[in-house]
């Protein structure tokens, strides 16, 4: 039971989405897949006077292709990207990192954007499109904006959204790339992550690295990223990369974990990772979605 | 507010409130008691049920928001007698207590619907939402399984 009443309202455009947002600025809620807003709404932990429900508003569901950009909808769901043709064909990270969250009746419902904009520390759509040219792109009363992924995460489940804009879609510039998530949960199945490391290896020795669970955020590391880039990977370089890991990450203990053991582990896992994405650069490699942990 | 509500092939017209959860709409309301109140976070999948054919937690749904859906709980896959798969749940004694059983029936009959020769990863993955406290989980897999074609080897 939901102990607060709200209204509902259920728009079909974003221009009538937004400008009910903004009518009732700091009191609506946008409501998507909505498997956390309900839970968050049965717990309390929020209680708007309006729930604004964007699942009719048209054209917010595409997983396509222009020119060399993907382009996602902030409707578009886990289990979309799994079973999307394109998504495996140029960025198959996404599926695989769509395939850890929780279990198939979650991700029938729950939306990657929904996932960036709940903003948890363990959200894990956030260290994988953080190690991509990602752009969150917004719409509210006074026009469109966009926002570079890098900017998004302002702090604990705090982002760059205003109260009365809505998320359209993100779009991903594509590059060839190996990419690989790796998240650490208690058992294999359903969890959240304990830690999870986010790795993108681009030609010439590009590469992004990005952590998720192990800060208020989730975050890029540029130390790491300097040290790699340009160099061939080689086990010394992974080891000075790998001994990096305890000042870039922030973790914290709790039921889930230990701080130690989170930062033990992100360290096997930046290791373990940026040999599997250097590999599925060249085409070789660890199948996506092998789990590496 | 008025709700009109597609269950199990029949139409319902309710009153709810915005706030009203699906699953609870569906037991108090329609009477469908086979969607059962576990954890009401999304955890545990004992309320699963389905909506268009995809397995949802009906905990995480506010009712409004099935509106023009396709709503179909246990009572609406048994209405002919069993399907297969409950059957060979029966025969593998798969359950115990039963809590899970309708969520863990419903998210099989989906994997079933989309993978018909699962393998045991597979419906490891399919079930891993589905909490059941009394099995070990073991005989309900082995009767997926034995419901889908071949004996599940991967390919
Ligand atoms: S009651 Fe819905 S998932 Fe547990
Ligand atoms: S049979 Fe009792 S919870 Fe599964």
């Amino acid at each position: 039971m939901i102990a607060k009443e709200f209204e509902y309202r259920r728009p079909t455009t974003l221009a009538e989405a937004t400008q009910t947002l903004a009518e009732h600025p700091g009191l609506a809620m946008i409501l998507a897949g909505g498997t956390d807003l309900v839970a968050w709404l049965r717990d309390d932990v929020i209680a708007p006077d309006l729930v604004v429900d964007i699942k009719d508003i048209p054209d917010l569901s595409e997983i396509k292709v222009v020119d060399d950009e993907l382009h996602i909808g902030s409707l578009v769901t886990f289990t979309d990207l799994i079973e999307s043709e394109t998504i495996h064909e140029h960025v198959p990270l996404l599926a695989e990192m769509s395939e850890t969250v929780a279990s198939p009746g979650i991700r029938n419902r729950a939306t990657m954007v929904g996932n960036i904009c709940s903003a948890v520390p363990s959200c894990d759509a956030g260290p994988v499109l953080l190690v991509y040219d990602t752009t969150v792109h917004l719409t509210g009363p006074n026009g469109d904006r966009s926002v570079d992924i890098n900017d998004w995460f302002t702090g604990l489940r705090e982002t760059a959204l205003t109260d009365d804009e809505v998320v359209t879609h993100l779009t991903l510039k594509l590059r060839k790339h190996g990419g690989v998530y790796v998240k650490l949960m208690r058992y294999a199945g359903e969890d959240l992550a304990q830690a999870a490391v986010g790795i993108a290896a681009y030609p010439d020795n590009e590469y992004r690295v990005a952590f998720g669970a192990v800060a208020p955020t989730p975050i890029r590391s540029a130390r790491i990223e300097n040290t790699l880039h340009g160099n061939e990977l080689d086990d010394d370089l992974v080891a000075r990369t790998v001994a990096m890991v305890p000042d870039e990450i922030s973790p914290i203990t709790d039921m889930r974990a230990t701080a130690a053991y989170r930062t033990h582990m992100t360290a096997v896992m930046l290791k373990r990772g940026l040999w599997a994405a250097r590999q599925r650069l060249d085409g070789t490699g660890p199948a996506y979605g092998a789990r590496l942990v | 507010m008025n709700l009109e509500l597609k269950v199990n092939g029949e139409q319902w017209v309710l009153d709810v409130a915005a706030a009203d959860v699906l699953l609870d709409v569906l037991r108090e309301q329609v009477g469908t008691k086979s969607p059962k109140v576990g954890c009401e976070r999304g955890d545990c999948g004992s309320c699963t049920i389905l909506m268009d054919g995809r397995s949802v937690r009906s905990c995480l749904v506010l009712a409004v928001e099935a509106e023009g859906h396709d709503i179909v709980t246990v009572e609406g896959i048994s209405y002919e007698g069993m399907s297969q798969l409950q059957d060979l749940f029966i025969s593998n004694n798969s359950f115990q207590c039963g809590f899970c059983a309708p969520g863990i029936v419903l998210s099989a009959t989906e994997l079933l619907e989309l993978n018909p020769n699962p393998s045991r990863h597979d419906v490891q993955e399919a079930l891993a939402g589905n909490l059941c406290r009394c099995t070990g989980y073991e005989p309900i897999i082995d009767a997926v399984l034995a419901a889908g074609q071949g004996q599940g080897e991967t390919p």
